[in-house]
């Protein structure tokens, strides 16, 4: 069906889709461009998987089209795409052996002799020699790369994964994270993958879109999103966020002057959602400075007289809690270098960080979007 | 010393279980003990007493009038009802669970009716509508069958659905996104699966049919099935080649079952378990 | 097994097409066979015994039957033949509580306590079944029979027997019921304590129940979709059963099954069909009742 790299970019156009009177993906428009990692990050229910699911054509859009390069796929059946699915579940078939499983696409499209090819894709996934072994004889990650072999040994444009590490422990998610990412970058195909988890989508993709209640909320680089989130459910679903209320004072040139709490806040243009009116002034947790003593000289944004009320010490870092005067609790982390003493609960600190290092974000959006969600995600 | 008491105690209570779960399998076995042991029996006409051991009931099993055609008439019914049921049943089960349609519930309902009455009830109301019919001088083969399709259909859709609904349906996704349409995924991976189910309850259908009386005895006329034939040596006198019939019944079962799970493991052995 | 929470991303969409569809059309098609025999076989015969029952009762076969909407046959039917009415009731109730007193310690002993030879015993339970059912019970009356070693071991024992005998007498017809129609109450009962989270029952202990407490609080109202499932597939058969009596009983332990055999053998099926109908009706109050009461949905 489809040559193997060089594919087309998969395309989905004001894609919607509506169960009755329920909206599950919401006018979706989004690029995904041959033989890179994508990621579809997002908390359950905010219709991440129903969007793999109309690629794949196990169901169809309400309105909208999904195109392969030039070719318009939205009313093919799945059976016609040069698409292949990792399921959630795996979905192997109970009653083939491992390798009549991974035949099963090659064998439907008329390939007769297949056998030096399934060889070739279990080692692949590390699992030579397991060829006639029944699905329920295997763990659950070797079910899991059976899974991939299955759909990769097909040679699909595109190869969409259903969080498929989601029920792998730790230590086996995280090798398999790598796994996958070195498979993508030696076969060149392109992958969807859809997960909860945003270090998975982070540490995996080259490109993540976060979407949320059917709408993608931003799409970028990892780095990028981070950085510079463009939503409060980004600020906080990707990492945690600190979101002080502030008013815009003075927006003239390269540079913004927001009025928190009677402080002066400033901000480059760039990094500014809305330029008037209510904002939230964000910063990373990790990008403020909390030590007393040697300030940072570039750190010139400051919020000061902050009192500590919680450390947390968890060996790589400490997460301090500061409330603020005005009753706000922020969170500072702070990575143990062990070149100076942890802070004491008591303590009082101004928080300072670097104006380069602020994000502002529309005032009307919710401060805690993401949070809940993020929590339940991991 | 009062640890001992209590795991004296503990030890009765956990194997006071099994002893009364064996001496229950013993009671369930009692009557075959006798079946098998008076088919050596050496009299025209059984009764409590063992009159002596014979090996000619079972090199002349058929010597009773009448009881080898009634065999071969109940075979024959069975399998004819076996393949008529399970058909039916199966398309029935599959329409009630995968498909949705207004009145599903009432047709579980309706399907659920004939195995709750009672089966002098199924049997007389056949014999009505036959005779109403007009087929009443034409009882026999085809009513008989007619009554057993109907009374297995019931068993065979509800073991069809059971294990249809235990079914995955995200396998069948799979296979359609790994380039396998309808027809091949049905063959393929609904069908292998559902598989067990419906040979479960085409074995269930044989049985029932096999074994039936009641309702064959309504809607017979002048065949004879087995049934009808041990119920009627019952009132004249038991040849002890009936026990040989039970005793061959019994083995048959017991080896089949034996083979089907002898197979089953050898299938998992080949899979290099 | 008895998850509580849903683990998030749990988006289960809607199936897509199944071969042929999930349409309605289809749904129809392949009732289609099935619910013809149904009705055709069932439902109208039913209707039809319902319309005989109500003909004129002094019809016989010879001088054929007018339609006479004679509910009197009711009547009659029930008054005469409410001892029977009761006997069958009585009998069928006590053999399930015996098939239930006897197989429960059987299916929990398989299921709990056999470990490797679980499969095993099942086979062993369903075997006699492959024997005939009209066989065994004739073995039962050799095995009951007025000199065999049961009856003599029982006036050894001094235990009073009407007539010195077993057979034709209710006992006999009613172990005959509880035996026949054990492996009925034992195979549901058996697969509702399979799915029990054994898990539940040592977090019981962990609660400080005894282990008689637990199998009290825990394991039995757990098998109770299994107790109900069994009973009714006792019971049922067991109320409209006569061959048991047939064969080990007499005349005064007719139930009504046996009644209405014999209406229908002398030819007066108005009678016959009321009794029928009645006997039917009788069931399905009493089985929806039942559910009803005992609370399973998933019987069906």
């Amino acid at each position: 069906m489809a040559a193997r790299s060089g594919g087309d970019d998969l395309r989905l156009e004001s894609v919607t889709k509506q169960f009755g009177p329920f909206t599950a993906v919401d006018n979706l428009t989004l690029t995904v461009p041959a033989g890179s990692f994508f990621a579809l990050l997002g908390p359950s229910g905010c219709g991440k998987t129903t969007t793999l699911r109309m690629v794949a054509g196990l169901e169809d859009p309400t309105v909208g089209d999904i195109y392969l390069g030039q070719e318009r796929i939205t009313s093919l059946r799945p059976y016609k795409r040069p698409v292949n699915t990792v399921f959630q579940s795996y979905a192997l078939f109970p009653h083939l052996s491992v390798e009549d499983n991974v035949a099963f696409g090659l064998k439907r499209r008329g390939r007769k002799d297949v056998n030096a090819e399934v060889e070739r894709m279990l080692e692949l996934v590390e699992l030579a020699g397991f060829a006639k072994r029944r699905p329920a004889q295997l763990s659950g990650g070797q079910q899991q790369r059976v899974a991939l072999a299955r759909a990769l040994i097909n040679s699909p444009q595109v190869l969409l994964l259903d969080e498929p590490l989601g029920a792998l422990d730790l230590k086996l998610r995280r090798q398999m994270q790598i796994e996958l990412k070195s498979i993508q970058t030696e076969v060149g195909l392109t992958f969807v993958h859809v997960t909860h988890d945003q270090e998975e989508a982070m540490t995996m993709a080259d490109t993540v879109a976060v979407m949320h209640a059917g709408l993608i909320e931003q799409k970028g680089a990892p780095a990028d999103l981070y950085d510079n989130p463009a939503t409060t459910f980004v600020a906080n679903f990707l990492g945690q966020s600190n979101l002080v209320e502030g008013e815009i004072r003075r927006a003239e040139g390269d540079e913004l002057e927001v009025d928190v709490q009677g402080m002066t806040i400033r901000v480059p243009a760039e990094r500014a959602r809305v330029h008037s009116g209510k904002v939230w002034v964000g910063v990373r947790p990790e990008k403020v400075v909390v030590h007393s003593e040697a300030a940072a000289t570039d750190a010139t944004n400051s919020l000061p007289r902050g009192r500590v009320i919680d450390v947390s010490f968890s060996g790589v870092s400490t997460q301090y809690l500061v409330r603020m005067p005005w009753g706000q609790e922020l969170t500072v982390f702070e990575q143990n270098t062990g070149s100076r003493p942890l802070l004491h609960v008591g303590d009082e600190v101004d928080l300072r960080w670097r104006p380069e290092h602020t994000f502002l974000l529309d005032a009307a959006q919710d401060a805690s979007a993401g949070v809940q969600d993020a929590l339940v995600g991991t | 010393m009062n640890i001992t008491l209590v795991r004296a105690g503990r030890w009765i209570t956990d194997h006071l279980i099994l002893f009364i779960a064996l001496l229950v399998l013993l009671y369930l076995f009692l009557p075959i003990f006798v079946v098998v042991l008076m088919s050596f029996d050496d009299t025209a006409d059984l009764s409590y007493q063992f009159s002596g051991f014979t090996w000619s009931n079972w090199s002349d099993p058929c010597s009773p009038f009448g009881m080898c055609d009634a065999l071969t008439t109940s075979l024959q019914i069975g399998l004819l009802a076996t393949i008529g049921a399970t058909a039916l049943g199966t398309l029935m089960a599959f329409a009630l669970v995968r498909h949705r349609f207004r009145g599903r519930g009432l047709a579980n309902v309706g399907i659920f009716l004939p195995m709750a009455s009672p089966e002098i009830v199924m049997g007389s109301s056949l014999l009505a509508l036959f005779v109403s019919a007009g087929f009443s001088g034409q009882l026999g083969f085809a009513t008989i069958l007619v009554a057993h399709v109907l009374f297995s259909l019931s068993f065979v859709v509800v073991t069809v659905k059971a294990r249809l609904v235990g079914l995955d349906g995200r396998l069948e996704q799979a296979a359609m996104d790994l380039y396998a349409n309808e027809w091949q995924t049905f063959w393929r991976v609904t069908f292998p699966l559902v598989f067990p189910g419906i040979l479960g309850a085409a074995l269930l259908a044989f049985s029932l049919s096999f074994d039936d009386y009641i309702v064959t005895s309504f809607t017979a006329g002048q065949t004879e099935t087995f049934p009808l034939f041990v119920w009627g040596s019952a009132r004249r006198e038991i040849p002890p080649q009936i026990n040989v019939i039970g005793t061959a019944m019994f083995l048959i079962s017991v080896l089949l079952v034996v083979a089907l799970e002898l197979w089953r493991r050898r299938g998992r052995r080949a899979a290099g378990a | 097994m008895t998850t509580l929470t849903r683990t998030p991303g749990d988006e289960t969409a809607e199936d897509p097409g199944t071969p042929g569809g999930r349409g309605r059309w289809t749904g129809y098609l392949l009732l289609l066979p099935g619910a013809l025999w149904l009705v055709l076989f069932f439902a109208v015969p039913i209707g039809s015994l319902v319309s005989t029952s109500l003909y004129d009762p002094t019809g016989t076969l010879e001088t054929g039957y007018r339609f006479a909407f004679d509910v009197g046959n009711y009547i009659d039917a029930i008054s005469t033949y409410a001892p029977e009415f009761g006997r069958s009731l009585l009998y069928a109730g006590l053999a399930t509580i015996f098939a239930l007193l006897l197989g429960y310690p059987l299916a929990y002993a398989i299921s709990f306590k056999a470990g490797r030879w679980k499969n095993l015993l099942l086979v062993l339970v369903i075997a006699p079944f492959f024997t005939s059912f009209l066989i065994r019970t004739l073995s039962w009356k050799l095995i009951l029979a007025d000199q065999g070693w049961v009856v003599d071991s029982l006036k050894f024992l001094h235990v009073p027997l009407s007539n010195g005998r077993l057979l034709d007498t209710p006992v006999a017809v009613i172990t005959g019921l509880t035996y026949n129609f054990l492996p009925f109450m034992v195979l549901p009962l058996y697969a509702s304590l399979e799915k029990i989270d054994h898990r539940l029952i040592e977090a019981a202990g962990d609660l400080y129940a005894s282990p008689f407490q637990g199998f009290r609080k825990v394991t039995l109202p757990l098998s109770m979709p299994g107790v109900v499932a069994g009973t009714l597939l006792t019971f049922i058969p067991a109320a409209g059963d006569f061959i048991n009596k047939e064969l080990l009983g007499s005349p005064q332990q007719s139930m009504i099954g046996n009644r209405i055999q014999g209406l229908f053998e002398s030819g007066s099926y108005p009678a016959a069909s009321a009794l029928s109908v009645t006997l039917m009706v009788l069931i399905v109050v009493m089985v929806i009742a039942y559910i009803r009461r005992a609370g399973t949905e998933d019987l069906l």
